[in-house]
C-alpha cells in the first residue's frame, strides 16, 4: 500500500529504484568496455602464494546480469513497486487473499447449503458431514474440550449425556453460537464449618460417602442460603443458568470434599466463547451436529 | 577514482563503503514507512495498552513468549481460517517493541483475545498439559504467585510516560495524566498471571471478528 503523507515519497521511491537499476546498467557497460590483460596478475601476493588475475567477467555471468535488469523492468511494470503506481496487473496481497477465500467459499458453499437445509439430527447421521465436523472440532474446539472431547477439569466432557445448558440440538447450537457465561457465586460468608456441612450434603446427593450429621445440617443451609435457586430443590440443576446437576456422577471440577468446599467458598466462573461471528453459520451448524453426534446413543 | 587496491588495504574505507551498500536498501525498505499513513496511524478500535495490559505485555516479553509465538497473521486463507482476519500495520502502532516473532512452535497469538476463557488461560499457563495433554509448551507456575506490582508493575508510571512520548512524536492518541496516576491502583494486587491474561485477552480484538 502506498498512502504516503506527501507525493514527495512516491517520487523518492521511484527515483531510487530506477536510479539503482540504471546504475547497474552503466556498470555493465563500463565493465564491458574495460581492457583486460589475461594471464597477467594484479601484482600482489597474499598468504605466500595467493595471486589475483585480472580477467573479464564470464559472458554467461554478464548475460545473467542483463536478464535480471530486464526482469526488474518487467516486474515493475506489472506489479506495484514505483511509489503509488499500482502496476498493470493491479495486484495486492489483500486482493490475492480475497480471491483465494472466495474461490474456496464458492467450492464448499453447495456442501454447507446442503447441510444447512438439513436438521441437526440428520446432519449428525451423515458420514461426510461428521468427517468435516471432526476437522472443525480439531481446529477450533480441542484446545479446551480435548482431542477426544472428554474435556478436562473445568471444561465439560462432550461425550457423556450430562449437559450444563441442555443437550437438545438447538441448545447445543445456541451454546456454540453465542457462548455461555457460567457463574457460581462465592459463599465464603457462610463460614468454613457451615460450608463443610453443605459439601457433605452435596456429596450425599449423588450417593458419595459423607458425614450424615453434617449432611443433615447442610441440607437446611442448602435451602436457606439459596443454593436451590440455581440447583433446584432436589439439586438436579437448571439448564437456563448452566447450574450443574448435583445428583449425578459428573463433576466439572471434582467431587472430593476439599474441591466441593473450594467451589462453595470461592465460587466458580466459566465461559464458553461465542463462535457465530468468527466461524459463520455453516460451520457452527456442522459443529453443533458433530457435538450432538458425540453423545448419541449414551 | 577509487582503486581496487586502496579499498582492500584500508579497513576504514572498506567499512564505510560496505555500510553505504547496506544503507542503500534501507533507504527504500525502511525510511518511506515512516511517512506512510497505513503504518503510522492506528486502525479504528486500536487503543493504547492500559496499565494492566502494558504490565502483562512486559511479562510476555520477559518470559520470551515471542520465541515460539508469532503475532502476525499473514494474508493466506490457511491462516485466516484458523486465526481470523490477517494482521494489518495499523494494529501495531502502540507496540514498542513489536512482538511479531519469527517462529511458530506454538500458534500465532495476534487474535487470541477472547478465543479462550480466562479460566482456560489460567489453567493453561500454570500447566499447559492440564488442558492440552499433547502440548509441549513450558509451564509458568510462578506467574500465579508473583505480584505484578513487585516486578513488571513497579515502574509502570515511568513506562507509560515513555509510551506517551512515543505516541506524541507520532501524533497518536495516548494516556492522560489521570491514567498514568491511576496505573498503580489499576494493577493493585494482581498477579503476573492476571496481567498477562489481561494482555492476551485484548490481543487483536479490534479486527477480531472480521473475516
Amino acid at each position: 500500500m502506498s498512502d504516503f503523507v506527501s507525493d514527495f515519497w512516491n517520487l523518492y521511491v521511484t527515483v531510487i529504484v530506477l536510479g539503482s537499476i540504471l546504475a547497474c546498467v552503466v556498470l555493465l557497460i563500463v565493465q564491458g568496455k574495460a581492457t583486460f590483460t589475461p594471464g597477467k596478475t594484479m601484482g600482489h601476493v597474499w598468504d605466500e602464494t595467493l595471486e589475483e588475475y585480472n580477467n573479464p567477467m564470464p559472458k554467461w555471468w554478464s548475460w545473467m546480469f542483463i536478464i535480471t535488469v530486464i526482469f526488474a523492468f518487467v516486474y515493475l511494470a506489472l506489479y506495484p513497486g514505483l511509489g503509488n503506481f499500482k502496476g498493470m496487473l493491479g495486484w495486492t496481497s489483500a486482493g490475492e487473499h480475497k480471491r483465494e477465500v472466495e474461490k474456496m467459499d464458492a467450492a464448499v458453499k453447495p456442501l454447507f447449503d446442503k447441510y444447512m437445509a438439513m436438521d441437526l439430527k440428520a446432519v449428525a447421521a451423515d458420514k461426510t458431514a461428521m468427517e468435516m465436523g471432526k476437522r472443525l472440532y480439531l481446529t477450533y474446539c480441542m484446545q479446551c474440550h480435548g482431542a477426544d472431547a472428554r474435556g478436562a477439569k473445568g471444561f465439560p466432557n462432550l461425550t457423556d449425556s450430562d449437559w450444563l445448558y441442555g443437550g437438545e440440538p438447538e441448545q447445543i447450537k445456541e451454546t456454540i453460537s453465542n457462548g455461555r457465561m457460567g457463574v457460581m457465586p462465592p459463599h465464603a460468608q457462610l463460614g468454613g464449618d457451615t460450608i463443610k456441612d453443605v459439601a457433605n450434603f452435596v456429596r450425599s446427593l449423588s450417593g458419595l460417602p459423607n458425614d450424615a450429621t453434617r449432611a443433615a445440617k447442610g441440607k437446611e443451609v442448602f435451602t436457606a442460603a439459596g443454593c436451590v435457586g440455581c440447583h433446584g430443590p432436589e439439586g438436579k440443576g437448571m439448564h437456563a443458568v448452566g447450574a450443574p446437576n448435583l445428583t449425578d456422577k459428573v463433576w466439572l471440577y471434582g467431587s472430593s470434599e476439599a474441591v466441593i468446599t473450594e467451589t462453595i467458598t470461592n465460587g466458580r466462573q466459566n465461559q464458553m466463547p461465542a463462535w457465530k461471528e468468527f466461524l459463520g453459520e455453516g460451520k457452527v451448524h456442522l459443529l453443533s451436529a458433530y457435538v450432538l453426534s458425540l453423545s448419541q446413543g449414551k | 577514482m577509487l582503486k581496487h587496491e586502496q579499498i582492500e588495504k584500508s579497513v576504514t574505507l572498506l567499512v564505510v563503503l560496505t555500510l553505504l551498500v547496506i544503507i542503500w536498501g534501507g533507504l527504500l525498505e525502511i525510511i518511506p514507512l515512516f511517512f506512510q499513513k497505513s503504518t503510522t496511524t492506528a486502525v479504528e478500535g486500536v487503543k493504547p495498552y492500559d496499565a494492566v495490559r502494558l504490565a502483562g505485555r512486559d511479562v510476555y516479553i520477559r518470559e520470551g513468549c515471542y520465541n515460539c509465538h508469532s503475532q502476525m497473521i499473514r494474508p493466506f486463507r490457511a491462516e485466516t481460517e484458523r486465526y481470523g482476519h490477517y494482521s494489518v500495520a495499523g494494529e501495531y502502532v502502540y507496540d514498542h517493541p513489536f512482538q511479531w516473532g519469527s517462529k511458530r512452535t506454538g500458534p500465532d497469538l495476534h487474535r487470541v483475545g477472547g478465543r479462550y476463557s480466562d479460566e482456560w488461560q489460567r489453567a493453561h499457563l500454570i500447566n499447559p498439559r492440564d488442558v492440552v495433554p499433547e502440548s509441549n509448551m513450558p509451564a509458568f507456575p510462578w506467574l500465579a504467585t508473583t505480584k505484578a506490582k513487585d516486578t513488571v508493575g513497579a515502574d509502570i508510571e515511568k513506562k507509560m510516560q515513555v509510551m506517551r512520548t512515543f505516541a506524541n512524536v507520532r501524533g497518536l492518541p495516548t494516556y492522560s495524566d489521570e491514567e498514568i496516576k491511576g496505573s498503580k491502583a489499576a494493577i493493585g494486587d494482581k498477579t503476573e498471571l492476571d496481567v498477562l491474561i489481561a494482555y492476551l485477552q485484548g490481543l487483536g480484538t479490534a479486527l477480531k471478528n472480521v473475516k
